[in-house]
């Protein structure tokens, strides 16, 4: 028993220094990148109340349901993509401008949210 | 082929021969003429694409050539019909049709379950030639769409070699492609199947997603995506894509080759192409519904982990806390993941994998279970001498390619390997599949020559430069100079070098031989028409089924009902403009199954079905006088299979004696009663077929038949080609007062 809740605390306090040092080091991140881990944080989130919704009310017009969240997950995962190709610390990118992993990412969410609106119907 | 490998070599020699002259000359000039050279070389390269563009569309022209202008086979009937209505009605009415033509009486949504690619890819080329003012015929376009896409075919295969080793063997892979029988056999002219653009898709896909993984940019990736979308929609196949590439995806991962680039690659291709293909109403939901698609979701979700874990590990500089945040996180997600598969799985959410599938997993499957699948002849597994027939030298050529592959891996080459391998994993299970192994067998297969050759050049090239102070001489001049060299050089180097170049020039043109001759006269029969040698050595054409099919227009009411195994049904629906009970889109296996009990059963029973299914006509296929052997005797044990499959009153042991087929005196009874055998041979045994042979003789199985004097009750002959290859019957209505016996009258 008392093992137990010694392993216990410390797991709390591994968890509770794991927290404060994440928060350090991220404070370092430049304010785009922040922006960006925002909007796929702010992505994440709202396919997560879709599937709550779901699960409360039911799927049925599956198509919906199912565009409503490849929505999110597509943005949230195209803006990693963006993410990634705009860090300066990523070496393999180096060579394409910033810009035009914009516009790429741009390209990709107008193909996306079209045929969502297509699927959506 | 062997002279595309040759041409590029008289453009350095010639380059050398002028650099030596004009050595004098400053830096300046020496770069022009360098760009000169670089300019001749993409010149060459230009024009050898051109000619191998132009040489795949010319290949497949032996069957029009042969025979005439005309779809092939079975499937590609029902494919040029429904183009030809997408043409006359656009595409809204075509996207809801019903059609009622088929499948009698339940009809089929055509809209919901085709692949419409082909036939929309189709149309568009047909209305951009009208809008040229070109005054096609739509038959035309139908007929030379998998030739056109073929050609197109070797110009990704070029970019694809290109991609994977160097613009050399991306030249030798279009030119391998362009005449393989493996493929030829699917695009001949006329051969208007999902496939011929399926194989064009496939290849695309596949390099626009290595290009993709290459750069790391988002466009190549979206592009990908459109390239999965096209197949999509044109091939079931493109189950064979959604999991192929995340499992190289994970075989990165595993391996530590696993790169943001990758990341961004399949992350976009999978997001947007799998919401792309849900647009295609067959498909549907399965992406995210069906047991063959979860691997891909799979992949994509532990992805995110991986990358997540990355970022955190990234993030933290204390090794001991992320490694308590790694057991953390991934018992997290494996116990999520097992969670949300065993409760999708157990809700009946995610459909288990379908027979298809596992028949490809495991060979011996769809023997057991699936008789129709079984029944099929481009369903059963391939034997070694199809292999050789279809790839002949790639065969040698693809373990060599393979090596040469792990020799420089990298994460182009490790594609191209899964590719190749699983592909000649799923064509040696099924002959058809052959057609998917063929593209990565000529990439693989040019790896190896276009390296061989380079290799052995260069060998000759630095040996003649050596012994000649300098001046570059190349293959195309080396064998002058190698007599000069001989009594010089003690090794025996360039010799076997250049005695292994002309062995290597000696193959790929037997390569070419053999793939003109197989496709001369293997692949350019359509099928329909059947050709053989007369006695006199002359060429006779059985157009029997054409024949019949055009009596069927002319001669029966419009909405007459025709019966015959279900092989025909798209040609009878296609050409004779009638309806069928079933058809070769096998969908209903049970519906299937009472046209094979019909078949198998006696006539008074058959007539009670057929009365069941309102059929005015039956159309039997019999090859008795001209020895055609794929005729419905033949394919009559499936009929009993099938049938028996969910009829469990027809048993197959009841048709054999002693467990061989026979259908001459010694025959079962139930056999030479059934239905089939009837139609077959009503009125043969009144015919003599073979000179000095009992009349009654079946040609295609060489006996006499058992019962020469077939009565028929319940259905009167109607029609009979002019060989006996389609024979069509209609069934009586029934009579109007019971059969009166006639007895002597009492006086």
């Amino acid at each position: 028993m008392a093992k137990s809740t010694t392993a216990a605390s410390s797991t709390a306090k591994d968890a509770q220094a794991l927290f404060h040092s994440l928060r350090s080091s991220y404070v370092a991140t430049t304010t785009n990148l922040k922006i960006i881990d925002l909007y796929v944080l702010f992505a994440i989130f709202t396919a997560l109340i879709q599937i709550c919704y779901m699960a409360i009310v039911g799927s049925f017009p599956f198509n919906s349901f199912l565009s409503g969240v490849l929505s999110c997950v597509g943005t949230a995962v195209l803006a990693v993509c963006l993410r990634i190709q705009v860090n300066k610390e990523n070496k393999e990118f180096k060579d394409l401008a910033p810009e035009r992993a914009f516009a790429d990412f741009v390209l990709c969410n107008l193909v996306l949210h079209l045929v969502i609106m297509n699927f959506l119907g | 082929m062997s002279g595309s490998a040759n041409q590029p070599s008289p453009t350095p020699s010639a380059a050398a021969n002028v650099s030596t002259g004009d050595s004098l000359f400053s830096g300046l000039s020496l770069k022009n003429l360098k760009l000169k050279t670089k300019q001749q070389e993409v010149l060459i390269r230009v024009s050898i694409l051109g000619l191998v563009y132009i040489l795949a569309f010319i290949t497949r022209l032996f069957s029009v050539l042969r025979y005439e202008s005309m779809i092939h086979e079975f499937d590609p009937y029902f494919n040029y019909r429904t183009t030809l209505y997408l043409t006359e009605k656009g595409f809204y009415e075509f996207w809801n049709w019903f059609d009622s033509e088929s499948w009698y009486p339940l009809g089929r949504i055509i809209g919901g379950t085709l692949y419409p690619g082909l036939m929309v890819t189709a149309s568009l080329i047909y209305w951009t030639l009208r809008f040229l003012r070109f005054a096609v015929h739509i038959r035309e376009v139908c007929v030379l769409t998998a030739p056109f896409f073929a050609s197109n075919t070797t110009i990704v295969a070029y970019f694809f070699g290109k991609e994977i080793w160097d613009s050399g063997a991306g030249l030798v892979a279009a030119a391998l492609i362009a005449i393989c029988p493996g493929y030829i056999s699917r695009s001949v002219a006329g051969s208007y199947d999902n496939e011929g653009v399926a194989i064009f898709a496939l290849v695309l896909t596949f390099y626009l997603f290595v290009k993709a993984v290459n750069t790391g940019s988002l466009s190549w990736s979206l592009a990908s995506a459109f390239g999965y979308f096209y197949m999509v929609s044109a091939w079931g196949g493109y189950v064979f894509i959604i999991n192929l590439i995340p499992l190289y995806v994970l075989v990165l991962l595993i391996t530590g080759r696993f790169s943001m680039r990758s990341y961004i690659a399949y992350n976009c291709m999978y997001v947007l192409g799998s919401l792309l293909a849900m647009q295609i109403q067959f498909v549907g939901f399965q992406h995210v519904q069906s047991g063959e698609h979860m691997a891909a979701m799979g992949v994509f979700f532990l992805m995110q982990v991986v990358y997540f874990l990355g970022w955190v590990k990234h993030l933290l500089s204390d090794t001991k806390l992320f490694q308590f945040f790694l057991r953390f996180t991934v018992t997290c997600s494996i116990g999520v993941g097992a969670l949300a598969l065993g409760a999708g799985m157990a809700s009946g959410y995610i459909s288990p994998w379908t027979g298809r599938f596992y028949s490809l997993l495991d060979p011996t499957y769809a023997k057991d279970f699936i008789p129709i699948i079984a029944s099929v002849s481009e369903h059963q597994p391939t034997a070694w001498s199809s292999f050789m027939f279809d790839f002949h030298i790639l065969l040698i050529l693809f373990p060599a390619g393979l090596y040469f592959c792990f020799k420089k891996l990298s994460d182009t080459t490790i594609f191209i390997v899964m590719y190749g391998l699983t592909s000649m994993y799923f064509a040696s299970v099924m002959v058809r599949l052959i057609l998917v192994a063929t593209p990565a067998m000529c990439l693989i297969s040019a790896i190896a020559v276009s390296a061989t050759i380079k290799n052995l050049t260069s060998l000759i090239r630095t040996k003649s430069r050596s012994l000649l102070s300098g001046s570059g001489k190349t293959s195309g001049s080396s064998k002058g100079s190698s007599k000069n060299s001989l009594d010089q050089s003690p090794p025996f180097g360039k010799n076997v070098a250049i005695a292994l170049l002309v062995g290597a020039f000696y193959l790929l043109s037997r390569y070419a031989l053999h793939c003109t001759w197989v496709t001369s006269e293997a692949y350019s029969s359509p099928s329909i028409v059947l050709a053989a040698r007369g006695a006199n050595g002359g060429r006779v054409i059985f157009d029997d089924y054409r024949e019949a099919y055009f009596w069927l227009r002319q001669n029966t009411p419009p909405d007459a009902k025709v019966m015959s195994w279900w092989d025909y049904g798209y040609q009878i629906t296609a050409m004779g403009n009638r309806t069928v009970i079933v058809d070769n889109n096998t969908w209903n296996n049970t519906h299937i199954a009472t046209v094979g009990r019909a078949m198998a059963s006696d006539e008074g029973e058959a007539y009670e079905i057929m009365r069941s299914l309102d059929v005015d006509y039956v159309l039997v296929v019999f090859g008795g006088v001209t020895g055609y052997s794929s005729d419905d005797i033949n394919k009559f044990l499936w009929m009993v299979r099938i049938g028996g499959g969910v009829y469990p009153v027809i048993k197959e042991s009841d048709y054999l004696v002693n467990g061989e087929y026979r259908i001459d005196q010694g025959a079962a009874p139930k056999m030479l009663n059934s239905l089939m055998y009837k139609l077959c041979y009503y009125r043969f045994g009144e015919l003599t077929t073979e000179y000095s042979k009992p009349p009654g003789y079946d040609r295609a199985r060489g006996v006499e038949i058992g019962n020469k004097n077939v009565q028929l009750e319940h259905l009167e002959e109607a029609f009979t080609t002019s060989n006996w290859i389609v024979r069509i019957y209609k069934v009586k209505p029934p009579s109007n007062r019971p059969k009166v016996i006639k007895r002597p009258r009492i006086m």
